[in-house]
């Protein structure tokens, strides 16, 4: 489905079906340099399970025009534009990374929009590593390969994927390089000068789950305790032998934590 | 921020493996990657959770349980991931899978019952009647009656073209043209294909690049780096390593946008929603692997041409030894070579190494590892000379096959070629007194010992 949100064309997946009033509706916002797909499996099961699906491409990725949103924050206000572009009051926000700060601070900003908030992978802070985001600055493919190298457990690295036949490592090197010029770094910069996840997480009225992998190097489970204990109402899960790619290292421990959350 | 778009990137991408005699030019923050060798042993392949079993199983299984009702939905439904019948997926040809695409530098491989059956299902994934292929006149002869005379029944024409000939290639070129399609190492000549050259010609057009690599390896040339969208293998030849099996693999490297701006329209079995799979449209679905979500989901579902994990299991275990058996294959070849280039019952051996072969200048830039152990040369003489010199042989085996532990002897005129005409022939490179060889692991002097007598004997008038 594509919308226009904020003057710009944006894709979102719905897991090939269409809108359903009655339902409630599930935004996936993905991290950063990625796209919809990341969330294939899971929102694909809550599209063919009683929910409206919108896997977003954020702006300047993936399929979406316009420009890089340059902070957490413009991508906290975008979130209702998309909504209210998809004719959609409340909805149910899932975000992983990157996706999942901007879903935090919409939910502190918009409270009236959001029902539920799923956050994968947050932290806050974020830091970035200055190597990292050196060579996304200059469009160097070494970011990719940090990123990929960074994202996923040592065992995983090595292969043993649920999706048979797919090679995790080389399917999200192949989606970061897909990233337009100065989109990755925009992404990469909006994370590290995010400073206000605590007190937005304290400001959040609705339920939250948080999911963190075990092994998350990109953003280890202890700099996500503070906005864990700053959230009102939260539940965690804790995703033994994984590490940041989440929903691709354990899609089905993922999944899981989603259905019973949402 | 693509790989080929990266001129300084090396083979030190996270995904492809390190050349061991590369050296990493990045600091030691970065995080390691595993060397080309260290993948084939280990790659898709992790110790059995059910047993400890260290080795792959073989899990010989038509079908697998379903947890429950919803979550046997969830996995027909790609939902969730899984295993649900055996000629979908099964384990032990999932590691296969993995394992060759992480050699190649893909994003995913699916194992089928032969080469021509991985050929076959990537043309039928990408196009349907009324589309056309552009493809090199030097390949496989089982490739070219795929292509020349079996395809063109469903709709599907080729044009032919000298691989070496950039120009031939865009003059081919048709609104209906759909792939460009070649080896890595034509077969029988070994003319190289220039893969940079090729695939940009081809992704100006909004086409993929398909590269038959089965006669390199991941060892020797990884066709993704240099631009080739699709590769498949006849992985019953070096992969696999010692003639027990036939098999084939077909690798997607991700890499190639069917819903780009040039390949609009194009591709509507990627880019369109698929009513045979609940209206998914595989491009939206994957954004890296559209293509591999096809020609799994309906390919390999409806025309079955799927592997046995009986043989994954025997191309995993070749697979294992594969930099040490190519390293050999080569130096053997390397040798071979080098004999028969002096001999004087011997003309024209076709190995790019050599200065003479036209290909010599881009067999350096692409193949600095090797070219291969397969190649042809012309006995001089009569066809009957021809004939006396593989009865002679004593430890090659003259058959039709290439890439085993053991030497192999052919004569592609009346065996592997033989239903090309004169005209064809000659254009592909062979003549009456073409000889092709696949060098085995034996040792040298053993070979050499054993070409020398059979051309001894060839000869004698």
């Amino acid at each position: 489905m594509r919308l226009v949100v904020a003057g710009s064309e944006v894709y979102v997946y719905t897991g090939s079906k269409p809108p359903v009033r009655t339902q409630p509706s599930v935004v996936f916002v993905h991290g950063a340099g990625n796209d919809h797909s990341v969330w294939a499996l899971q929102s694909r099961y809550f599209a063919h399970h009683g929910k409206n699906v919108l896997a977003v491409d954020l702006p300047a990725h993936g399929r979406s025009g316009g420009a890089a949103l340059p902070s957490v924050e413009a991508l906290a206000d975008w979130i209702p534009d998309l909504l209210d572009a998809a004719e959609i009051d409340r909805a149910q926000l899932v975000g992983h990374s990157l996706g999942s700060l901007a879903s935090l601070e919409c939910a502190a900003r918009h409270p009236e929009r959001v029902e539920k908030l799923a956050l994968i992978g947050p932290a806050a802070p974020m830091p970035v590593s200055e190597a990292l985001l050196d060579a996304a600055q200059r469009n160097d493919h070494v970011a990719c390969e940090l990123i990929t190298g960074w994202s996923y457990s040592a065992g995983k690295k090595l292969g043993g994927n649920q999706v048979p036949g797919m090679w995790l490592t080389g399917n999200a090197l192949r989606l970061l390089e897909r990233t337009k010029p100065g989109v990755l770094h925009a992404d990469l910069a909006a994370c590290d000068r995010y400073r206000a996840g605590l007190e937005s997480a304290a400001r959040v009225r609705c339920p939250t789950l948080v999911i963190l992998g075990a092994r998350d190097l990109m953003a280890p489970p202890k700099n996500a305790q503070g906005l864990i204990n700053a959230l009102p109402d939260v539940k965690v899960v804790t995703v033994p032998e994984c590490g940041h790619a989440l929903m691709a290292e354990q899609p089905d421990a993922v999944l899981d934590a989603l259905r019973a959350f949402l | 921020m693509r790989a080929r778009a990266c001129p300084g990137l090396r083979y030190h991408s996270a995904t492809l493996g390190r050349l061991s005699h590369l050296p990493s030019p990045l600091p030691m923050t970065r995080p390691k990657t595993p060397h080309l060798d260290t993948l084939s042993l280990h790659a898709g392949a992790r110790p059995d959770p059910a047993t400890g079993a260290r080795a792959t199983p073989i899990y010989a299984s038509a079908s697998f349980v379903l947890p429950d009702s919803d979550h046997g939905a969830a996995l027909f439904n790609m939902e969730r991931a899984g295993h649900v019948y055996s000629r979908i997926s099964n384990p032990t040809c999932a590691v296969l899978e993995e394992r060759i695409a992480a050699l190649e530098g893909g994003v995913g491989a699916i194992a089928t019952a032969s080469g021509q059956a991985a050929l076959h299902l990537a043309i039928v994934s990408l196009m349907g009647a009324g589309s056309h292929i552009v493809a090199s006149r030097a390949i496989y002869g089982g490739s070219h009656n795929l292509l020349a005379y079996t395809l063109p029944r469903f709709g599907i024409e080729t044009a032919f073209v000298d691989p070496r000939d950039l120009d031939a290639w865009r003059a081919a070129i048709r609104p209906a043209t759909r792939l460009l399609f070649g080896e890595t190492l034509g077969n029988p000549g070994l003319d190289v294909l220039d893969i940079p050259r090729v695939a940009a010609l081809a992704h100006e057009h909004g086409l993929p690049l398909l590269a038959d690599a089965t006669f390199t390896t991941p060892y020797l040339l990884q066709p993704f780096v240099h631009g080739a969208d699709l590769v498949f293998h006849s992985a019953t030849k070096f992969l696999s390593g010692h003639g027990v099996v036939i098999g084939g693999l077909l690798v997607d490297s991700g890499q190639f946008d069917w819903d780009g701006p040039r390949a609009r329209g194009k591709f509507p079995t990627l880019t369109e929603p698929y009513a045979g799979f609940h209206d998914m449209v595989f491009a939206e679905e994957s954004t890296t692997a559209g293509f591999l979500l096809r020609a799994r989901r309906e390919g390999i579902r409806d025309f079955g041409a799927c592997m046995s994990p009986f043989t994954a299991f025997q191309i995993l275990q070749g697979m294992e030894t594969l930099p040490l058996r190519m390293a050999r294959h080569v130096d053997n070849a390397r040798l071979i070579v080098a004999f028969l280039a002096t001999h004087p019952l011997v003309e024209a051996v076709g190995y790019p190494e050599l200065p003479g072969h036209p290909d010599h200048a881009l067999a350096a830039k692409l193949l600095p590892r090797g070219c291969g152990a397969v190649f042809s040369f012309n006995i001089k003489g009569t066809r009957a000379q021809g004939r006396r010199f593989i009865e002679a042989l004593q430890f090659f085996s003259h058959l039709a096959n290439v890439g085993d532990a053991k030497s192999l002897v052919i004569h592609p005129a009346s065996t592997t070629h033989f239903r090309m005409a004169a005209e064809d022939l000659a254009k592909a490179g062979i003549t009456e007194g073409t000889i092709r060889l696949s060098v085995g692991l034996e040792h040298p002097d053993d070979l050499i010992e054993d070409l020398s007598r059979a051309l001894h004997a060839a000869g004698k008038t």
